[in-house]
């Protein structure tokens, strides 16, 4: 049929990429947070599928901000809850 | 100015824009190292007057910021403006929709953009438009109600399938399955005949003419081209290149639809949105529908507000309303639910399960009587006895 659909390559969707460890450690030591207070992203999240991301994982999203320019902002991979 | 100065602007802690502004405006000049350093320490000064104090109520401030021109939109809402000649949900209605998250917005469209193949020729995207157009089978050709033998005859009109590019054979399968699949009716019989292009159903029932004629009615409407959710499809010339509009949002079918943008089509339908494209999308969504919703009544309500609102409904991984049954409702405070909405079952229901409320937010704070954690009542001081003797 047409064309495939990349979810990333939508022009509504912001960069998504996996942060390694260390790189958590770091972030949640400049917020003085736990890994719980971050928001939260659900593991099917089609943008989480795409770039393969599982459960505790923490995505960080680079958004194209309207006051910014460009922000960053970090949400924590979790099981969708059942209904 | 040079590149070591370049560095040191983006090593500094300012926003992104903050940082590419600073760079083209001092670009061409030519400064030296003590007027550079004086620049900075502006520029970091200013940013810092502009932030928010730690401690402040932006929720309230983002609450009254968007309540207020809301008033001014009741008094003179339009419900519906037209759009392509497509009637779209608009001002405070819209605004509710937004904000409570709804499954369905009341009017859903669609703008379909098209590749590039597609995208500049009239005919072409005339094409794309009969694969997402619904199209009900008695556009195809015509239907008779054979009463002498209980039957419903459907001749299809070759000139009409060719026009709109979809094979005799296509239709000839597509209708009765739809009509099983679809509209869920299954007491017929059917024979097709490609060769004379005729569909011949026959119901169960051979009694009833009231059945007859109820199969009629469901050959008639059922869908055996396009998308079932969209109904209407308009082709618009904008900006050089050809954009569809739609009433009925289906943005996963679409999506799988040849010579359609899958990087650009949107649509106004936010939970869809969030369901395929993500929570991030969905949070995007939010901010530009409730902003092209109130700058469209000409109120400018500052992004910040709305980026607040659409953060705290994104937070949890999906698109949750605010109110009772989303971020209202969900609050860790028995007093601060009930003070919201519906205050007697709150109170009752937290009495049977025993529930504690720890006294940490500010409504609680305000109903017992005690100060806020807000602002200076954030801020705890303990005085130290010095020169106190007893």
């Amino acid at each position: 049929m047409g064309t495939t659909l990349d979810v990333l390559n939508h022009e509504m969707v912001p960069d998504h990429q996996i942060m390694g460890e260390e790189e958590v450690a770091d972030l949640l030591a400049t917020y003085h947070i736990t890994l719980e207070q971050l928001p939260k992203i659900y593991h099917d999240d089609p943008a989480v599928k795409t770039i393969g991301g599982e459960v505790g994982n923490v995505i960080r999203i680079i958004r194209d901000s309207r006051t910014a320019g460009r922000a960053e902002a970090y949400r924590l991979v979790v099981k969708r809850p059942k209904k | 100015m040079n590149s070591d100065m370049e560095q040191r602007i983006d090593s500094l802690d300012l926003p992104y824009r903050t940082r590419e502004d600073l760079k083209v405006s001092l670009a061409d000049q030519d400064v030296t190292e003590e007027q550079f350093e004086q620049i900075l320490e502006m520029v970091f000064s200013e940013y810092q007057k502009s932030r928010i104090e730690p401690c402040e109520a932006v929720g309230v401030v983002a609450a009254q910021s968007i309540g207020e021109p809301g008033t001014q939109m009741t008094m003179r809402t339009f419900h519906y403006a037209g759009v392509a000649e497509i009637n779209v949900t608009l001002g405070l209605p819209r605004l509710i929709e937004i904000m409570d998250a709804r499954r369905e917005p009341s009017t859903p469209t669609m703008a379909v953009h098209l590749l590039d193949d597609w995208a500049f020729n009239r005919d072409r995207a005339r094409e794309v438009s009969w694969q997402i157009e619904a199209a009900p089978l008695h556009e195809f050709g015509d239907i008779t109600i054979d009463m002498e033998n209980m039957q419903v005859l459907v001749m299809l009109n070759k000139a009409v399938c060719d026009r709109r590019k979809i094979s005799i054979d296509e239709i000839l399968e597509a209708g009765p399955r739809k009509m099983r699949e679809k509209r869920h009716f299954r007491d017929f019989d059917v024979e097709g005949d490609p060769k004379r292009a005729a569909l011949t159903f026959t119901p169960k029932n051979r009694e009833s003419y009231q059945n007859l004629f109820q199969l009629a009615e469901h050959v008639r409407h059922v869908i055996v081209q396009g998308i079932d959710d969209i109904e209407r499809v308009v082709v618009r010339k904008e900006g050089g290149e050809y954009i569809l509009y739609t009433e009925g949002s289906n943005l996963k079918d679409v999506f799988e639809v040849e010579g359609v943008d899958t990087s650009r089509t949107r649509s106004n339908n936010i939970s869809e949105i969030a369901d395929v494209l993500g929570i991030e999308a969905g949070r995007n969504a939010i901010i530009q529908e409730a902003l092209s919703t109130l700058n469209e009544q000409g109120i400018g309500v500052d992004v910040r507000h709305i980026m607040l609102v659409a953060d705290m409904m994104c937070m949890e991984g999906e698109v949750k309303q605010i109110g009772r049954h989303g971020i209202a409702g969900e609050k860790e405070s028995v007093l601060s639910r009930a003070a919201f909405e519906v205050t007697v079952n709150h109170l009752l229901d937290a009495a049977i399960a025993n529930e504690v409320d720890e006294l940490n937010g500010v409504t609680e704070n305000v109903i017992v009587g005690q100060p806020i954690q807000l602002g200076t009542g954030d801020v705890k001081l303990i005085a130290k006895p010095i020169n106190l003797k007893i």
